[in-house]
């Protein structure tokens, strides 16, 4: 198991270079003019010239990967007009828009997002596989058809559209907002509960589909037959012996679609003005502020790959019949 | 002597009737069985796939949704009637007096939890003991179905047993409230041969210990002649034939149950075609008029007034040979049994 995550934390590490390296050329080789952008219209060339050299950008690209990567494992110097400011690990450059580092801008975002995607998922998790659950139970009845009924309608409203009339019509929620959970817990709760619930409501009906065709299956399974023939309540028969199987493919699908929540964060993010990663790269893509954008490709990746870690060791407490290795 | 049989059955079924009501129309896949198992003696249920031998021993534990099928006439487990009985009533009954041993032991076994732990589940289900004590108790009864090493064993997945091994778990998961009535489903179909004989001897000999009642369903008249003092033969639904097991397998008086034993390959003396039932089971939904195998049976033309397309036969008993009752039309089938049947047996 050890042995098995110390592999999965090597090949992470590598498609991490590699997402860097791929997203390094794709922005750099463009057509953009970081020195001009940063020093504004009214520039001379020797000042353009002093930018280029106190970020590097004069020298080769192959270098300007380099100097990135050093930058991000053991921190660089950067100085500008005889100033020289250090930029510790790990060091993602300046913002040339913002004039911060890009680590601290990240530092500052990621919280946001985490706790928009993971608060959501709670939500559309909890309900989802409760929902599912009793409809399954009641499969074919006018309760079940109800159920599946209100999943359609909520899944056909576009995502976005659900968010804007949360935001309109919502008013007795608390105003959004972030706070640091660490800060005030209650302030936290209540400025995300909006967007908690608009990613919480539309994912829970593919949540409640997916909970449903699953125990569907999983109560029809002869183990679960065996499971009644022992005298066990009902209860006991749906949640310990039914649910525990019919779990297994919803978190393998919600392992997948977490990585999608990721990024679908930014509609989120901007309806209710939060100051997550999606805003922070939108900023960045729209202002051609590359490091910016740089950090969040990278984080996006790193994120990405922990969690399908987490997820394929969730599964292993899952099944006991896999076996990491 | 009928009588006191009659009275020491420990699982009394009368004329039980179990309906599914589908969109094609009602499947009536058990109707009007009856029959009883004393303790210490073991019936078999032998029949095709969808003669309804499963269905009616799952209704014997109440195992059936209700919302799905329909069920009435009589099951008399220790002089409680089950039909009827609320879902709570059933849940104390289930696995304490009566427990069941599925088919395939693959599927019939949970995969996400230790076979100790669902051991101790059943156990603890009907007795109010200790966590511990209960482990101890799945630990002694792997011991008694042939576990090697118990102790570990106890702690391990379904899928770190190998196919008869999981049975024998399933086997002491049943026996772990000393039920007076077992029920077995086809437990040795999905075993390799060698292992059959095992899990059978294993049934036998843990069935003198407790002297309980089995009810033992199978396809397979091998397995019948091995284990069981008592034989049902089912067909659509029905009883086509009942007895001591040594009687019918010797002389069977159904051209269903003759069909049975020709379609048993020899294994001895040169090679012969098999000779197989012709045609298939009825369909439960429109079963055929008069006998139901009428259209399988090649000797319907014997009966005249074409009874057997047009009157259902009752189940009676043969006269002179007590506890032997035959579901069919013609007069005299020892006759046509020992003149024509038999010397096509292999």
């Amino acid at each position: 198991m050890l042995l098995y995550i110390l592999k999965r934390v090597l090949s992470a590490i590598s498609v991490v270079i590699v997402t860097l390296v791929a997203s390094f050329a794709l922005f750099f080789f463009a057509p953009t003019d970081p020195a001009g952008v940063i020093c504004g219209p009214r520039c001379t060339p020797e000042r353009i010239a002093d930018i280029e050299q106190s970020l590097g950008l004069n020298q080769p690209k192959a270098e300007q990967v380099l100097l990135y990567m050093k930058g991000i494992v053991a921190g660089r110097e950067f100085s500008s007009g005889g100033v020289t400011q250090h930029c510790a690990a790990p060091c993602l450059g300046y913002s040339y828009t913002l004039g911060q580092p890009v680590t601290k801008l990240i530092g500052a975002a990621l919280p946001v997002t985490i706790s928009i995607v993971i608060g959501g998922a709670v939500v559309y998790l909890l309900v989802g596989i409760l929902a599912g659950t009793i409809a399954a139970q009641v499969r074919g009845t006018s309760a079940d058809r109800f159920v599946v009924g209100t999943t359609l309608v909520v899944q056909a409203i576009p995502y976005f559209v659900f968010a804007l009339m949360i935001a309109l019509y919502a008013t007795f929620l608390p105003a959004s907002g972030y706070t640091s959970f660490f800060e005030n817990p209650f302030l936290w709760a209540s400025g995300l509960l909006a967007a908690w619930l608009t990613i919480g409501v539309t994912n829970a009906a593919a949540y409640t589909r997916y909970s449903r065709a699953s125990m569907i299956e999983a109560l029809g399974q002869d183990f679960v037959r065996t499971a009644t023939s022992k005298g066990i309540s009902r209860r006991r028969v749906v949640y310990r012996h039914g649910l525990r199987a019919g779990l297994t493919p919803v978190v393998t699908i919600f392992g997948i679609d977490l990585a999608f929540q990721l990024t679908g964060a930014i509609f989120t993010e901007s309806i209710f003005g939060l100051p997550g990663i999606g805003l922070l790269a939108l900023r960045a893509f729209n202002q051609y502020d590359l490091p910016v954008l740089m950090g969040g490709v990278l984080i996006g990746s790193v994120v990405l790959v922990v969690m399908n870690l987490v997820v394929d060791i969730a599964y292993t407490a899952l099944d006991p019949r896999v076996r990491l290795g | 002597m009928s009588e006191n049989t009659h009275e020491d059955a420990y699982l009394e079924v009368t004329d039980l009737q179990v309906q599914f009501p589908t969109a094609d129309g009602l499947v009536r896949a058990v109707q009007g069985l009856s029959y009883s198992v004393p303790l210490g003696r073991t019936l078999a249920i032998v029949g095709e796939s969808g003669s309804g031998k499963s269905v009616s021993s799952m209704a014997v534990l109440g195992l059936h949704d209700r919302k799905v099928a329909r069920i009435s006439g009589s099951i008399k487990v220790g002089g409680r009637e089950i039909v009827g009985m609320s879902e709570k009533e059933l849940e104390g009954f289930r696995g304490g007096g009566a427990a069941m041993i599925f088919q395939d032991p693959q599927s019939s076994l949970h995969p996400y939890f230790t076979v100790g732990d669902q051991i101790m589940e059943s156990y603890r289900a009907h007795t109010k003991v200790s966590k511990r004590a209960a482990k101890e108790r799945a630990i002694d009864m792997l011991n008694r179905v042939g576990i090697p090493n118990p102790k570990r064993r106890v702690d391990q997945y379904p899928h770190e047993f190998s196919g008869g091994m999981r049975q024998r778990a399933m086997i002491a998961m049943a026996l772990v409230n000393d039920p007076k009535l077992l029920i077995a489903d086809e437990p040795t179909t999905a075993l390799d041969v060698t292992v059959q004989a095992q899990i059978l001897d294993l049934i036998a000999d843990l069935q003198r210990d407790f002297g309980s009642a089995v009810v033992f369903i199978t396809h397979d008249l091998g397995v019948v002649a091995e284990i069981a003092d008592d034989i049902l033969v089912m067909y659509a639904g029905t009883a086509v034939e009942h007895g001591p097991v040594k009687k019918i397998l010797a002389e069977p008086l159904h051209p269903y149950a003759w069909g049975l034993l020709e379609s048993i390959p020899a294994l001895t003396g040169d090679p012969q075609p098999l000779h197989p039932i012709p045609g298939t089971p009825p369909s439960l939904l429109a079963l055929p008029s008069g006998c139901p195998f009428h259209p399988r049976c090649e000797f319907k033309d014997r009966v005249p007034n074409n009874h057997c397309t047009t009157l259902r036969p009752d189940l009676i008993p043969r006269t002179g040979d007590l506890g032997r009752t035959s579901r069919c039309h013609l007069k005299d089938p020892d006759q046509v049994f020992e003149l024509e049947v038999l010397p096509r047996l292999p």
